[in-house]
């Protein structure tokens, strides 16, 4: 076998290995961490909802309500960061030669794992970045939200460990590489040009709710081309850094992820975003066993798939087709999630008096379900992989 | 010299599949390694590393092969 020696006797040193070996570093990772940390309360401060500068489920959400594939009013509109994210992670991608389109790992069941784990994040509203955006602004119910996470990704370590696998993808043609940045490119004219294709049909945009509060589109562009560069370089993970350490006390990645929610934390003193408490916070419930369970669910689902939300649209940016069904398989979860009633309601204040939200029957059955069907789906796939 | 190959597989299959394969080696024996991605290249070059052993690199036409040994 032929080829030219990366590291060892004559270590790469051109720019982009300088920059490459940098990305991979503690303090690449800490660097990236703070960098999202930043943005991220700045996109709050510039529009964004509360605690939810960046949140890829609720962004996702917010697309699949703009497309029509549900109609919650009240969270509709095309996330920009969504479609910069994927972008910003094939331009990362192409620049070091780390483009490869590839696919063929369980297709089918990584969407529904997409599915399951946005009706888990939408149970407790939010995905694992915005539990850490919602605990830096305050919101303690995070806490709960982030133990139900934990627990989840041990369950999933619990299964790999124990030898699951979804088994290998293989390389496939270039031009299936790059579906994910055609279809962002496709969200992002429909989100500049508001097209209407029918009375009273989409594309949806929120005047009120969550889904009207937003930073200006180029604003948000910016930060999420940023951040998807940053996060293909440095393979930014949320679920990883915490299943890094269950399973072999690797702290790397989670030493970006508590420099997020450390440095979003300051930024949120600095901009007067921290309000600490339980009840009333935004875009938020204080049911404790629903933010548990839910996110619980979420971190199963993720841990089984091979990465957080926002580390499969990375890697759907820079061809990996499953983490694009993934995504596909969230986006299209979302739609169940509120076309079924199974997401959280959100706690409200109405003339001063507190209305506890929460989440209806449905949605408390439906995480059941899903938690049986991650469970099932880590006790039986055991593809057999050759050295 | 063991040869693994992890490419193709959801992280963090690879680490997990090297780790194991590294307990199962004889004092002195190398491991051979193909990967596919730069990420399963890295996470693997850091666990090895942590655990004290010794990788070196080489690209290849679908990937890359490391060696690793004490």
């Amino acid at each position: 076998m032929t080829g030219h020696v990366v590291t060892g006797s004559t270590p790469s040193q051109n720019l982009a290995g300088r920059l490459t070996h940098f990305f991979a570093s503690r303090w690449g990772i800490i660097l990236v961490g703070a960098v999202i940390g930043i943005l991220a309360s700045l996109l709050q401060y510039a529009g964004n909802p509360p605690n939810m500068g960046i949140c890829v489920a609720c962004f996702e959400r917010d697309i699949a309500g703009a497309l029509g594939l549900h109609r919650a009013a009240v969270v509709q509109y095309i996330r920009p960061e969504i479609i910069a994210f994927v972008l910003g992670s094939t331009i990362a991608a192409l620049l070091f030669r780390e483009f490869k389109p590839r696919t063929g790992s369980a297709p089918l069941a990584r969407f529904v794992l997409g599915m399951l784990a946005m009706i888990g994040a939408l149970v407790f509203l939010g995905c694992p970045w915005r539990a850490l955006l919602r605990l830096a602004g305050g919101d303690l119910n995070a806490v709960i939200g982030l133990a139900g996470l934990v627990v989840g990704i041990a369950g999933g370590v619990f299964f790999l460990k124990n030898g699951y696998s979804l088994g290998r993808s293989y390389r496939a043609p270039t031009a299936t590489g790059w579906l994910m940045p055609i279809i962002m490119l496709g969200l992002l004219l429909l989100a500049v040009f508001k097209p209407s294709f029918s009375e009273g049909g989409p594309i949806f945009s929120s005047a009120e709710g969550p889904g009207s509060m937003r930073a200006a589109l180029l604003i948000s562009l910016g930060a999420g081309l940023l951040i998807g560069v940053l996060a293909q370089r440095t393979r930014f993970c949320t679920m990883g850094s915490i299943r890094d350490v269950i399973l072999m006390g690797d702290t790397h990645l989670i030493s970006g992820v508590g420099t997020l929610l450390v440095v979003a934390f300051i930024m949120n003193l600095l901009l007067g975003q921290f309000k600490p408490g339980f009840a009333a916070q935004p875009v938020a419930h204080s049911n404790i066993l629903w933010n548990f369970l839910g996110m619980t669910l979420s971190g199963l689902a993720f841990t089984l798939a091979g990465g957080c939300p926002g580390r499969q649209l990375i890697l759907s940016g820079e061809g990996d087709g499953d983490a694009g069904v993934f995504v596909l398989g969230m986006i299209v979860g979302a739609g169940i999630s509120h076309n079924f009633a199974l997401a959280g309601s959100p706690d409200k204040l109405v003339d001063g008096v507190l209305m506890v939200g929460g989440i209806s029957v449905h949605g408390q059955i439906a995480v059941l379900i899903g938690l049986v069907l991650c469970v099932a789906l880590g006790l039986t796939a055991r593809q057999r992989v050759s050295a | 010299m063991k040869t693994i190959d992890v490419c193709g597989l959801s992280c963090p299959e690879p680490v997990i599949r090297v780790r194991e394969a590294l307990k199962t080696l004889d004092e002195g024996e190398q491991l051979e390694v193909l990967v596919e991605t730069v990420t399963s290249r890295e996470n693997i070059h850091r666990m090895a590393e942590s655990k004290g052993w010794t990788v070196s690199i080489v690209e290849t036409e679908g990937g890359f092969r490391l060696t690793i040994g004490k």
